[in-house]
């Protein structure tokens, strides 16, 4: 681990793409995340599973900072996400500050929320003109080729209500690595699909982690989860329950607890 | 008795154009006025919508005194006061600037609540995703939530343009000569004050249809699904669409497939 100084911050260069500390999060009297830590390494999959209102959606928002945290830290690639750090006190970030860091993690919605206004091809290339200011025919091959790694070239000129909705979810994944981010959050990707057009979206899913893309993936999908994941998180009531390699979750839990939500979905 | 003879002349036998340059002024009014309101409109909704207490109440107070008391109330305000509070003939507001800002402050008004309908009416998810590539809010509203609230402004807006065409009569009381003024003033000694508002109305009917053929193109154009639209308007007439028969025999009834 070296530390260098850059923007008078300190920054960590370390293994660890995403660590979170002890994060603490309340919606009015509910606490949503009473104290979770997540270490995510570089090139690793981690699945967050558990079962509905157990508080995985919101970690994952709060990792790029969609919501706001009471407590706690979250490092994305050793820089504090979010917030800065003054005279030991944590301070909430500039709009800018947040917004570069956003451009470099992709979030995928369940209910995909691609623009409806823009064609397929138009959904991947606008934030990498108009945030990156990078020169238009350059993304627009680069959008193109992303299309055609979800399978979807054809449908480029596309308007997303013409797609189905697996194809809307490939469009966002597409679109969310045209910004070539450093690691990709997926909330419930599939949740929002017709159960035959699930299929089709892991799969991309599948492809993007055997790249070696960092990826956090919130999902009640176990097939995949077993499969691809290299480290399983179960979340219930706010805290993290039980962790570990796939087969230490799914084969041998400990928890009263992971092993009755386990039960239940099979 | 309809005198025809002075209908007749000021619809195409005057030389002075009098009711064409009234008509002009009419509409540069209502453009510019309509146009100012929107853009005020747009910041009145953005402040209203903030969390911010200090943005949010004086958009708030802006709009209740503007929705709350009349126009004619507003220009005549705006044109009796002023010479009141500045005592300087050199920086007063010639008349048409007077009619301008009375109609741009009391559009904005009207224009703030429909902005802030349409931006409401665009899935807050919208927002979201565009934060996630790394948008800031600006950017954002301008790429992404604006152009999707534009479908929901647009048919109230049009609205809006066909009643500030109308509501311009309102300048006559301070003697801008638009339609309604010119129409006074050209028929008061001939007493043919009927025969010109009869012209007067006239003009207002063309400036109103013009309009809504202008309305009825851009609203197809805000439409992603305008190919497909007009693919169907383009095969069907409308007594196909609407009575069930056509000139052109397809599919259904008419033609048996056997």
């Amino acid at each position: 681990m070296s530390i260098e100084q850059a923007n008078g911050n300190r920054i960590m260069r370390t293994d660890e793409m995403v660590r979170a500390e002890q994060i603490v999060k309340h919606f009015g009297r509910l606490t949503v995340l009473d104290g979770v830590d997540l270490s995510v390494k570089r090139g690793h999959v981690v699945v967050v599973i558990g079962p509905s209102g157990s508080g995985k959606t919101t970690l994952l928002r709060c990792i790029n900072h969609l919501e706001k945290i009471d407590s706690g830290r979250i490092y994305i690639d050793g820089q504090l996400v979010g917030y800065r750090e003054v005279k030991g006190r944590l301070v909430e970030d500039k709009e800018a500050a947040i917004a570069r860091m956003r451009s470099q993690v992709g979030f995928v919605f369940q209910r995909f929320n691609l623009f409806p206004h823009l064609t397929a091809l138009e959904n991947v290339t606008e934030a990498p003109i108009h945030v990156l200011h990078q020169p238009r025919e350059e993304v627009k091959e680069r959008a193109m080729a992303l299309l055609t790694k979800v399978g979807l070239a054809e449908k480029a000129d596309a308007y997303p209500h013409k797609l189905s909705g697996g194809q809307q979810q490939r469009v966002a994944i597409a679109r969310a690595l045209a910004m070539n981010p450093k690691l990709m959050l997926f909330d419930e990707a599939t949740s929002a699909l017709d159960p035959e057009l699930v299929g089709e979206v892991l799969k991309v899913m599948r492809q993007l982690a055997e790249e070696g893309m960092t990826m956090v993936v919130v999902t009640h999908e176990m097939g995949f989860a077993r499969d691809v994941a290299d480290h399983v998180i179960f979340m219930d009531k706010a805290v993290i329950v039980e962790q570990g390699t796939p087969e230490q979750v799914f084969d041998h839990c400990e928890n009263e607890r992971t092993r009755a939500f386990l039960g239940m979905i099979r | 008795m309809f005198r025809w003879d002075i209908f007749l002349h000021f619809l195409y036998q005057d030389p002075n154009l009098f009711f064409l340059q009234a008509a002009w002024t009419t509409l540069w009014i209502s453009v510019i006025a309509q146009a100012c309101g929107v853009i005020i409109g747009l910041f009145l909704a953005l402040m209203r919508m903030s969390r911010f207490p200090l943005l949010t109440w004086p958009a708030r107070a802006y709009i209740w005194f503007f929705r709350g008391s009349p126009l004619l109330v507003q220009v005549l305000l705006l044109y009796n006061g002023l010479p009141r509070l500045i005592q300087n003939p050199a920086f007063l507001l010639p008349d048409w600037a007077c009619v301008l800002v009375a109609f741009s402050l009391n559009e904005g008004a009207y224009m703030s609540e429909i902005t802030r309908a349409g931006i409401t009416s665009v899935d807050a998810g919208q927002m979201e995703a565009a934060k996630s590539l790394g948008m800031r809010f600006p950017l954002a509203m301008r790429r992404i939530v604006l152009p999707q609230a534009a479908r929901v402004i647009v048919p109230p807006l049009g609205n809006e343009f066909n009643n500030m065409l109308k509501t311009t009569s309102i300048a006559s009381v301070i003697g801008l000569n638009e339609l309604t003024h010119t129409t006074s003033l050209l028929g008061s000694p001939t007493f043919t004050v009927f025969e010109l508002l009869v012209l007067a109305t006239l003009y207002y009917l063309f400036l109103t249809t013009i309009w809504g053929y202008i309305q009825n193109w851009i609203e197809k154009r805000l439409d992603p699904d305008r190919l497909t639209k007009t693919d169907l308007s383009e095969k069907k007439g409308w007594t196909e669409r609407m009575l069930g028969f056509g000139s052109r025999t397809r599919g259904g009834t008419l033609v048996s497939g056997r």
